[in-house]
Formats: C-alpha cells, sequence, structure tokens
C-alpha cells in the first residue's frame, strides 16, 4: 500500500502495518471506542492482584483523572513542540491560567458561581489568548533563545498569580472552588468516578480534534515550520499566523486541564505551577514520543502512572522487606532524578520516545536508513553541491 | 511571448550588507512565459538577487515590481505604524481619563485604561498578523512594507533552492501538498469540525499534487519520503512543490547542478514543458551552458553585482565582456 518498500531497519514498529492502516482510515471511530475500552477496563484491571495490593479501587481511579490532566497537558506541549517544533519551557504558565480562571470564576473568594462546563471553555479560551500573547514577542526567536524566553513566562506567570492578592488571594491560593453540577447532579468531595469518565471525555474529544488538525493544511504547516522554516516561507506559509496558533492550541489544552484541576482539588494556589510541571509535561513529551498523538497521551499516562504508583510501592517493598540502605531511600522524593536518569538513558538507546511517529524515528536514525540502501545517492550527491 | 506589461520588473535593485555590496542597480526585466537566465561567475550576486525578488531579502535600494504592482522595496514612511498601535490605545485612555476626571468617578478611569490596554494588545496582534485590513490602512497613510516571502508566493512566485530545501521527512506528496497551501482555503475550524467542504478539497488537493508529480516525472512516488528520493527526484520533487501555488513565474536556482548529461537533458525539457504546457515564466539560475544556451529566450549577465551583458543568447555569447568576466575561451 505504501510506496516505500524499506524496512524499518532496527526500530519495529508496536503496531502491525494492516491494523495501523486501519486505525488511520477511520479515525474518530477508533479513538472513541479505543478510548471507551480503556475507560471500562481500567478500573477493572485494578481490582486484579497485585494492583488491588497498592491501593483501593477508588485510590486508583482518583489517581487516573490525575494522569488524565497530565495526558491533556501533554497533548497540548505536543503540538507545540513535536508538532511545530517550537521550545516550550514554561508551559505550566498556561495549566495555571487556566486553573485561576475557573478558580475565579466559582469560588467563594470572588463570590461568582459560573458553571464548570461553560468555564472548560472560558478557561481553554483564556489559556490560548496568553498562548497568542507569549508566541508574539518569541516569533523571530530560534531553538535556545525561543526556550529561555518562554522559561521566562513560566516563571512570571506564577508569581504574578502570587502577588495579586486581591485576585488570587496570593499564596493562600482560592479555596472553596465549586464542584462541577450536571442537570442538577453536584460531583460528590469523595468519589472519584463522575471526574474520571469526564476527563475520558475531555481527552477523547481533545485527541480526535487533534488528529484532524494534524492531516489538515494547518497540521503540514506545522510540520513543514518544523522541518525548514525558510523553505515553508518560501511555499506561501505565513509562519507567523502558523506558529501563533501552534502557541494558541497547545496552550488550550493546558486551559482545559486547569479547569479540569481547579474543579477537582477545590483548591488552586501558584505553587501548584512551577517550573517542575512544565518539565515533568516536557519529559512525559520526549519519553512518549514527540509528534506522535497517542504515543505521547499514553506515555504521559504511563509516566504518571509509574511516578505516582510504583515509586510508593518501592519505597513500602524496601521497607518491609528491610533492604539495608535502600529502605531508606523515599522513592518519591527522588522522582526527578529518575526522570532525569530517564531521560538520559532514552536520549542515548531510544531518542525518538517509546512510541515514535514514523517521522520522528527517521529523523533521529538518519544514518542507519541512509546506510541500508539507495539512499546512498541521497546522502553524498547534497554534499557534493555544497 | 510578451504581451506588454511584464511578469516581473526588479529597477534599480541595489543589495549592501554593510561595506559589500552584493547587487548594485541592477534591472531585470520578464515577460509573460518568457525563459530568462541569469548567469556569472561565483558571487556575482545571483543568488542574492533572487532572494530579494523572493521576499527574503529587503534591497538596499531599488524596487521589484510583480504584475505591475511594487511588491519590494525599502520601507517608506516606516515611523508611521507605531504610531497606529499606540494612537488608538492613547486616545481611548485619555478621554476615559479627563471623562473620568471630570466625573470623579474612579471606575471610569479604570475601565478606560483596561479597555486600552486591550486595544494595544489587539493592535500589536495586528501588527504581527497583518491581516488585509491592515494592509490596506497602511497603504492609505503611503506606508510601504516590503513583502514577505510568503507574501510573494500568494502573488504568483514560486521558487526552488541551490541546496534542496525539501521537507525531508515528509512524503513526495505532502512536500507538493505544502506547496498548495496557498490555493487551499480550509480554515482550522473546517478541520475541527471536519466538514464536507475540507474532507473533498483535501481530497482534490491529493489529485491535484499527484498530477503535478506526474509532470515532473514522479508519477507513482506519492508516498516515498523526501529524504530517499535519489538526487535528480528530489530537485524534480522541489520543482513540483514551487508548481503547487500556481505561479505565474518560477524562479529556479541551479535546477541542474549536480546532474549528469542525460538528467540535464530532462530537466531542459521539463523547463520548456512548463513554459509551454502552463505558460509559465521562468528565471533560471544557471552554470552549465549549455543549459543557458539552449533554452533561455533572454540571458542577463551579472559580474561583481552589476549588471554587465543582457540579450540573446548570441548576443551574449559574443560580448566581449562577458567573455572576459566568465565564459573564458569560446567555443563550449
Amino acid at each position: 500500500m505504501s510506496g516505500s518498500s524499506r524496512p524499518a531497519s532496527r526500530s519495529r514498529q508496536i503496531i502491525p502495518p494492516r491494523i495501523s492502516a486501519f486505525f488511520s482510515a477511520h479515525r474518530s471511530i477508533s479513538i472513541v471506542v479505543g478510548m471507551a475500552l480503556a475507560t471500562t477496563l481500567l478500573p477493572l484491571v485494578v481490582l486484579l492482584p497485585p494492583f488491588s495490593t497498592f491501593s483501593r479501587q477508588a485510590v486508583w481511579i482518583d489517581g487516573f483523572s490525575i494522569a488524565g490532566v497530565f495526558v491533556l497537558l501533554a497533548l497540548g506541549l505536543n503540538v507545540v513542540v513535536g508538532l511545530a517544533g517550537l521550545l516550550d519551557l514554561g508551559y505550566a504558565a498556561f495549566y495555571a491560567i487556566g486553573a485561576y480562571s475557573y478558580a475565579y470564576g466559582a469560588s467563594p473568594f470572588s463570590g461568582l458561581h459560573v458553571p464548570f462546563w461553560p468555564m472548560l471553555l472560558v478557561g481553554a479560551f483564556s489559556a490560548a489568548t496568553f498562548g497568542l500573547l507569549l508566541g508574539a514577542p518569541t516569533l523571530r526567536l530560534r531553538g535556545d533563545y525561543l526556550a529561555i524566553v518562554t522559561l521566562g513566562f513560566g516563571e512570571i506567570v506564577p508569581i504574578v498569580f502570587l502577588n495579586a492578592d486581591t485576585y488570587t488571594n496570593g499564596t493562600n491560593g482560592i479555596g472553596g472552588v465549586f464542584k462541577p453540577e450536571l442537570l442538577g447532579y453536584t460531583f460528590p468531595l469523595i468519589e472519584p468516578l463522575p471526574f474520571y469518565v469526564t476527563m475520558a471525555v475531555i481527552v477523547t474529544v481533545t485527541m480526535i480534534f487533534l488528529y484532524r488538525l494534524q492531516d489538515s493544511r494547518l497540521g503540514r504547516a506545522w510540520m513543514a515550520i518544523r522541518e525548514d522554516e525558510l523553505a515553508a516561507n518560501s511555499n506561501g506559509i505565513n509562519t507567523v499566523t502558523t506558529k501563533l496558533l501552534a502557541f494558541a492550541l497547545g496552550a488550550s489544552t493546558a486551559g482545559l486541564a486547569g479547569v479540569f484541576t481547579a474543579a477537582k482539588l477545590t483548591l488552586v494556589s501558584p505553587d501548584q505551577f512551577l517550573f517542575t510541571v512544565s518539565f515533568t509535561v516536557l519529559a512525559m513529551v520526549v519519553l512518549g514520543g514527540m509528534g506522535n498523538i497517542w504515543g505521547v497521551a499514553v506515555g504521559a499516562f504511563v509516566l504518571y502512572t509509574i511516578q505516582s504508583v510504583l515509586l510508593k510501592q518501592l519505597n513500602q517493598f524496601f521497607t518491609e522487606t528491610q533492604v539495608p540502605i535502600l529502605k531508606d531511600i523515599d522513592f518519591v522524593q527522588y522522582q526527578f532524578l529518575l526522570y532525569g536518569l530517564a531521560l538520559v538513558l532514552m536520549m542515548l538507546i531510544r531518542p525518538e520516545g517509546l512510541f515514535p511517529s514514523r517521522r520522528r524515528r527517521q529523523e533521529l536514525h538518519e544514518a542507519e536508513f541512509e546506510l541500508a540502501g539507495d539512499g546512498d545517492e541521497a546522502a553524498e550527491a547534497p554534499e557534493a553541491v555544497q | 511571448m510578451g504581451n506588454g506589461r511584464p511578469v516581473l520588473a526588479a529597477s534599480a535593485v541595489t543589495m549592501q550588507f554593510g561595506g559589500l555590496r552584493a547587487v548594485n542597480a541592477v534591472d531585470l526585466q520578464i515577460p509573460h512565459g518568457a525563459i530568462i537566465s541569469l548567469i556569472g561567475p561565483n558571487g556575482a550576486g545571483k543568488t542574492t538577487l533572487f532572494n530579494v525578488i523572493a521576499g527574503i531579502l529587503e534591497p538596499t535600494a531599488g524596487g521589484v515590481d510583480l504584475g505591475g504592482r511594487r511588491m519590494i522595496g525599502p520601507a517608506k514612511r516606516a515611523f508611521l505604524e507605531p504610531i497606529v498601535w499606540v494612537l488608538p490605545g492613547v486616545i481611548v485612555a485619555a478621554l476615559g481619563v479627563s471623562v473620568g476626571q471630570a466625573s470623579g468617578s474612579a471606575p471610569i478611569v479604570a475601565g478606560a485604561i483596561l479597555v486600552a490596554m486591550a486595544i494595544l494588545i489587539a493592535t500589536l496582534l495586528s501588527a504581527i498578523i497583518r491581516p488585509a485590513w491592515y494592509q490596506d490602512l497602511l497603504t492609505r497613510l503611503g506606508v510601504f512594507r516590503s513583502a514577505r516571502p510568503s507574501d510573494m508566493v500568494q502573488s504568483g512566485i514560486g521558487r526552488t533552492f541551490q541546496n534542496i530545501r525539501l521537507f525531508q521527512n515528509m512524503s513526495a506528496s505532502e512536500n507538493v501538498l505544502v506547496g498548495m497551501h496557498t490555493k487551499l482555503s480550509s480554515t482550522p475550524l473546517d478541520a475541527f469540525l471536519s466538514t464536507p467542504r475540507q474532507r473533498a478539497e483535501e481530497a482534490a488537493a491529493r489529485v491535484r499534487a499527484s498530477e503535478l508529480l506526474q509532470l515532473v516525472g514522479l508519477r507513482g512516488r506519492d508516498d516515498e519520503i523526501a529524504r530517499n528520493l535519489p538526487y535528480g527526484d528530489q530537485r524534480r520533487l522541489e520543482v513540483a512543490r514551487a508548481l503547487g501555488s500556481n505561479p505565474a513565474l518560477l524562479l529556479l536556482d541551479e535546477p541542474t547542478a549536480g546532474m549528469n548529461p542525460h538528467e540535464t537533458g530532462e530537466m531542459m525539457q521539463l523547463i520548456g514543458r512548463l513554459r509551454r504546457d502552463l505558460g509559465l515564466a521562468i528565471l533560471l539560475i544557471e552554470h552549465d551552458m549549455r543549459v543557458v544556451m539552449g533554452i533561455s529566450d533572454r540571458i542577463t549577465v551579472l559580474d561583481h553585482g552589476e549588471r554587465i551583458a543582457e540579450g540573446t543568447p548570441e548576443e551574449v555569447r559574443a560580448n566581449p565582456r562577458v567573455i572576459e568576466a566568465y565564459l573564458g575561451s569560446p567555443a563550449q
């Protein structure tokens, strides 16, 4: 079916080609079906050992909701970093903007009570607006300089929220945020299931939209800019508006995640949105497979689950078995050390991430692909033309 | 060949980089459907002139007209632009403050300042995005800004590069689809909603991309990744991509560099076909004299940034200045 008969050299594809072809053709339906399956199976799987020994089902489901938040964040950052190739190190700022939008719009602090569901859109929209505002000054910057500016913005936003006492209640944060209501039913405080299902729906809808964008004129424009910005410009792509759209759309999912988080935790404070969050999400995107939408989603989910569940289990295990040195180490504290190690290892062994897109694998394993056959001409000739 | 007004007219284009004058008052005219070659020794300023015409560089002096309309040149009255950005916000703020002070109402003052800031942000964003109404406003005020490369493509110029600049990790078809960017009209919203219009446009676009690939001799290679194509095919793909925007003028920068005689002959035939079947005007930078003498209607010769000769191949071949500067001993 595909024109290229080149074998995938050393990196095997995780999904067999025929199945992935089917999914491509009926994408939206596959996503809905896949997510529905995952959403129903996950709470059941955790009833089985060994998962049942780690925590109760309710705690697991709660954890899945938070994992979903990170999936949304990773999906959005993937648009900016993976699709458009713009290194954004301050992504948590948009997350904060979404969260504070809802917290301000629906809490005793401000006295307003805007319903949750429209606020999802409002939060996404405000985050998108700030995405535009952040993106605007960065348009001429490349690589490292873009990263530094975005890093700066990521620092500025939480500090602004910290200091704007009248609107954000400063260090105490805004508490008592109202829970979502659906047709008269208010989401209970303790019961995790409604939030879990809500997040599953949000993730499904977001993924469908992102896939549609990726395969559209805009998605191609993003990829072109990532490949070669000058060539993109010289083929009619308005790199200014295209990059701004990447920032805006990428930020909007963070806005969604923020609104959800504020409603779930009923408390927002500036220290929830520090650089560590930006870094974690970036690590998830890189490790999961930059540019591949479902790869990033699965990667984020897996990483968050490992981080929140496995590390605690390691602690417990080593404490119970009384292993000499390890029992005194609190692995949860060392999660960033482990992230760092994982990133280093991945860059050495499999830089394209766990579930890379075909392109990314090719980009990063250039040498292998070119040596594998009649790519020789392509490899040699451009050098000859200087 | 020509029909009155030329497709492109460059007048007295000068490009100065600090102390180096790379292009010095060069005139160049390209009639409709003509094939013009731009030749000269290395460092003569050919690619610089190309980059000016394509919108990548803003010339120090002179200008380029496309279809009779001045598209490229040094900025005029650029100082007016910042005034346009700031003025609406300042007026609103001033009004609000004075009204507020007069009526002694603090909320009006605060509100006016907020609105002024919002207006300022909106105008700055417009300045960055430059929608059509903003550009019209600037034109009315007499402000001129040199066109960007994407604007030139919109106005009918397609371009290939000396060192191939394909989107290496995208397929041949996708490369051409990017070339067609300006001719597709679905918005991100259409993509979001997967409207029938968007799906129809995408399907038609893929068919057209296939046709363009076929035209340049890459039939059936739609799904091959660009970096895997042999060198000659990559050059052809670049041409197909440039054709995607239905240009009136094609700028080809050394299209036969690195090709053997057979491939060179094929490229010459392709260029001839593009002129004959699509009515394109073509401006070539070329070093291969067989190509230059073989297909050009007229030749412009540059040396050290200046135009030293212009005319038909026979005239140029016999011109002593050209021979001295570039061609060396005759008979090639």
